[in-house]
Order: C-alpha cells, then structure tokens, then sequence
C-alpha cells in the first residue's frame, strides 16, 4: 500500500517589544519572577487592557513577509480555559478576524521548490509559566501577556523534510524582519506538530496526531519521520490511527503516548468586550512595507546573480539578517564577496561558535574585515599572515595597524626579491643542474630557501615568477 | 419547558467551569437556565434589516498605546494578595497535566 503524508505546523513567535501586547509591563527576562507584572497581567476585576500598536505594526510587518493578505478590520477574541498560567481564565487571541491569512513560504527540498501555504496567524498573549514540584506548582507571570503571532500552514506540507524547509524558510524570513529573535532553543520560536497518513488516492484525509516536546528543527523531523512510519504500519496491519498526542523522546527518537484525545476542545470564542476593534489603514500597510528590510530570497539570488556566489554560500550567508548585512557591508567596502563569504562561513562561524556569541556581539567589524582582506587581495600579507590578523581584528585591532606593527608584510617587491633569489640560486649550483636535467621538485626546495631567507615573508607568487625566469635564463 | 438547553449540555457546560452538581442541582439549574435563555431570545425580535454585523457595542476604533515599557512596580502587592506565595512564585496546588494552550 501506498501512502500520502499530511503535516499541519503551528509555529508561534514571540515577539521583541519593549512592553507587553496588553499592559505596559516590560518584556524582559531574566528578571525576579512576576517583577514584570501589574493588575492588568494578574486579570485583576475592573482592569481595562490596551492594544500595544507595536505588536499591531509586528503582525503586518510578519504578514507582508509571509506573503499574506492582511485584514484590514480585524479584531481580538477570548478563548477561555482554566490552567493557573492564566489567572484571566481566558487567553486574549484572534479567531474570527485574525490579522492576516492567505500567505505562503517557498522550499527547496533536494532541488525541488514548492510553495507552502499558510492559511492564517493571528496576534495572541502568551501564558504564564509553572515550575513543578513535588506537592506545589509555582507560577511566575512574566511571561503573561508577552506577545506572541500564530502562524497556521495549510495541509501543503508532505513530508517531514518538507517541515523542515518550511520551519527554515519561516525562521529566516521572521528573522530578517527584526521583530522575533525566532530562537527554539531559547522559546522565542515554538512549534506544534500534526501528522496523518492516507492510502494514495483516498480523499478524506486520514486521522492525525499530535506531537510534543520537539526542541528543535530537527526534532520536528525525525518526530514526524517516526510518526510517519508508525501510523503507515498501523493502517498495514489493519488498524486505524487514534487522535492522540504523542510525546517526542529525544534519546530513543520514538514518539510515546501522552493521551488519547476525546472530543473536540471547548473554548467558546467570543469577541473581546474590552479592546476596541482595528481598522488597519492602507497607508500604514504601505509605510511598514516600505521599511522592510531586503528578504533571504531575495539577498541570495542578488549573491548568486551580482556577486558570483554559490547558492551553497549564499544560503550560508543568509542564516540570519546580522550575518547577511555583515557582508553587504564588507562587500560595499571592495572586499572581494568570494574571499568574504569564505571568511564568514569558515573563521567567523566557527569563532562564533567556538565563544557561543551572536556577530553582533563580537568586535568584528565589517570596516576590519574588508580591511584585511583588501590586504590579501594587494599581496600586502599572505593567507596564512592573515590567520593572526584575524585574531586581531576579532580582538577589535584595526588590520593595517597591526600588520605594520607586526612586520606582518609580505615581501611583494621584485626589486627586493631579486637579490634574494640570486643569492640563493648561487648558494645552489646543484638545484640547478637538477632542474635542467628535468627535476621539477628542486623548483619546491629552490622556495623553501627563499622563504626561509625571508623568514616566510616572500610572497609565493612572485617569488615563484621570479625564480622561474630566473632558472630559464 | 422549551427545551432550549437539556441536561446534559448543562453538565458539560458546569465541567467546563470545573464545577461539580449533584443530580438535584442539575433538575433545578436546567430549566432555570432554559429561562434565561428565553429571555435573551427576546433581542431576535429586534428587527435588524440593514443593520451591519459587529463584534463590538462601542464605537470607538484603533484605541492602542504606543510601545513603551512602564513597569508599574505592583508585584510585591498583588504577590500579597496571592492565596500562597514563595520567593516571588505564587504557590498553588501541584498542576498534573500540562496545558496544550498558548
């Protein structure tokens, strides 16, 4: 038997603004628990929320990246539960109007682009948060009524590959917005996972299930591959699916029973009383839209086509806006984009990954990095003179500075080489009977002591020029 | 009674606030509900031809604040007021199952 996969993803992202969606209580962390609240948070009687028109702006910002038609007449909703997370009993969302839908992302999974849509998202407050022990829960607030945006896919999504790209493709282009931090690790990007199977040609889609505790992208993959599999052997065997939730377990890659799911959830929606509806004006759409920043897509086919970059660098350079603006700059500043890419991907990622801090946290500046890879491109220092520049220039120093005050130069100047060479090939009347009777190999040895007379600051190329016409004479 | 609610939407609906009634409240609460439900039926008889639909009774529109953080420093009051607090928590009864919401 043949089967289709269905995965439905939905993210939420937490937004960086400075005040809650609601109250003007900050968005911090880090801080004592609940220092961050008022009455407004803590749903005290006869309190009056207002919209943060930050969060507004962020929802339309999220909407034009995602591709999707924004709703112009929107407004919020209370979806109500009882968990002491929430002591409003009740969430503030969007159900009936969510600020945006119709969107969509494009994948690339092994070469084959597909648009994933994005039937809507909506603007929310997240929850508070409990720590468990043994005969108590704590509750600390300040989480509640961080703003958060909903993004809900369609059932475009086939495979757990795909789920992947789309997770990826969302991140990145959330990322270069600047309104979320889109971090899993940190919970400022959280994901929900459905997934059903069907035999090919059936057209109601089959049961789903749900997923839990995927930490991470790749966590949502292999949840789903397992997933996958193990409802298609359920179906084989003759069985049916049940709709349950199931737990990921990081250590096995098995998906475990939480609990079976019985009836549909109750939240009776209602429109909010207390918030105003929105009317969102064209112009305001037009000025956010205006200040977008350049999207991935589009930086990469710019790398690619402008700048001769493979589209391998140019998705490397592309992981988050800091790295992309970071060569933009170095590139505007003559820094051949090849040498650029190269030094971003190879000695900066890994100097960031080696300290575990973000580029814009470093000392690294695009002036010093152009800097010093102007110097390779002259032939003032060699590749390997650059190693130890660019531990300066990580330490802030300004390369020219240093190079100078190194003695770092390479020795480029025939007028200065020539002597060298002479004397070295007089020091060597073997090498060159060697060479003429066809021994390539003593041209190597022939270097290795010009080098070594310039204790390693001869510029290879030209010393190799050099010495060729100098031995073909 | 116009049965406009039964019992058992009244039992679901008390589950739903995490209350629990004995077979006796649910005789009584039943068609007490059922009235109230009545008198709401009342509005359908307003005549609503051309009038368009809303979710709101106000007519205010695009009330928001600026983004600006302003930390109203009530913690350590309503912290007061909690049932049971420790170090800055409010303490409540062990939560077995996780909420699905956010």
């Amino acid at each position: 038997m043949n089967f289709e996969t269905t995965i439905g993803l939905e993210v939420h992202v937490e937004l960086k603004t400075h005040s809650k969606i609601f109250s003007p209580s900050p968005v911090e962390f880090g801080v004592d628990p609940n220092a961050n609240t008022n009455v407004i948070d803590w749903g005290y009687p006869g309190v009056l929320p207002t919209t943060n028109k930050g969060v507004v702006a962020d929802g339309i910002i999220a909407a034009l990246a995602l591709h999707a038609e924004v709703e112009q007449h929107t407004h919020f909703d209370r979806k109500n539960y009882f968990y002491p997370d929430n002591p409003k009993a009740y969430q503030i969302t969007q159900a009936d109007k969510p600020i945006a839908h119709d969107g969509w992302v494009e994948v690339d999974v092994d070469g084959v682009k597909k648009k994933i849509g994005i039937s809507e998202m909506h603007i929310e407050e997240d929850a508070g948060k409990n720590t468990h022990e043994r005969d108590y829960s704590y509750v600390d607030l300040n989480r509640q009524g961080t703003p958060l945006i909903e993004i809900v896919s369609k059932p475009d999504i086939a495979s757990p590959a795909e789920a992947y790209a789309y997770l990826e493709a969302l991140r990145q282009r959330i990322q270069f917005t600047g309104i979320s931090d889109v971090k899993m690790e940190e919970g400022s990007m959280r994901v929900d996972v459905n997934i059903s199977v069907r035999p090919v040609g059936q057209e109601k889609f089959g049961t789903k299930t749900e997923l839990k505790n995927l930490n991470s992208f790749n966590y949502v993959q292999r949840g789903l591959e397992y997933e996958e599999k193990r409802q298609q052997q359920v179906l084989m065997s003759g069985g049916s699916v049940r709709q349950e939730t199931r737990r990921f377990d990081e250590k096995t890659g098995e998906t475990i029973l939480m609990r079976v799911k019985e009836g549909s959830d109750d939240y009776r929606y209602f429109p909010e009383p207390d918030l105003p509806a929105l009317n969102i004006s064209d112009d305001w759409i037009k000025e956010l839209g205006d200040a977008m920043p350049e999207m991935p897509t589009k930086r990469r086919e710019r790398y690619v086509n402008d700048l001769g970059l493979t589209d391998y660098d140019a998705m490397v350079i592309t992981q988050t806006k800091e790295m992309s603006d970071f060569f933009d700059a170095t590139v505007a500043l003559k820094a051949d984009p090849k040498m650029a890419a190269n030094y971003l991907q190879g000695d900066v990622n890994a100097y960031l990954n080696d300290n575990h801090v973000d580029l814009q946290a470093t000392k690294l500046t695009p002036v010093n990095l152009a800097g010093m890879i102007n110097l390779i491109s002259d032939g003032t220092i060699s590749s390997k003179m650059a190693k130890k520049v660019f531990k300066a220039i990580t330490a802030g120093e300004e390369p020219k500075a240093y190079v100078e005050a190194h003695g770092l130069v390479q020795l480029s100047d025939p007028a200065k080489l020539q002597p060298i060479i002479d004397d070295v090939l007089q020091a060597n009347p073997q090498s060159i009977e060697d060479f003429n009777n066809g021994k390539k190999r003593a041209v190597g040895f022939l270097v290795g002591q010009i080098m070594k007379q310039t204790h390693g600051q001869a510029n290879p190329q030209v010393v190799n020029k050099l010495l060729m016409a100098a031995l073909q004479h | 009674m116009a049965n406009r609610i039964n019992r058992e939407q009244v039992q679901h609906v008390a589950g739903l606030a995490k209350l629990e009634f004995t077979d006796a409240q649910l005789d009584a609460f039943t068609p007490q509900l059922d009235d109230i439900i009545g008198l709401f039926e009342t509005l359908s008889e307003v005549d609503t031809e051309g009038v368009e639909a809303t979710s709101s009774v106000s007519d205010q529109l695009n009330v928001m604040r600026e983004d600006v953080a302003d930390n109203w420093g009530q913690s350590q009051a309503l912290l007061k007021n909690a049932p049971d607090a420790a170090r800055g928590f409010i303490k409540v009864p062990a939560i077995i199952d996780e909420s699905e919401d956010n």
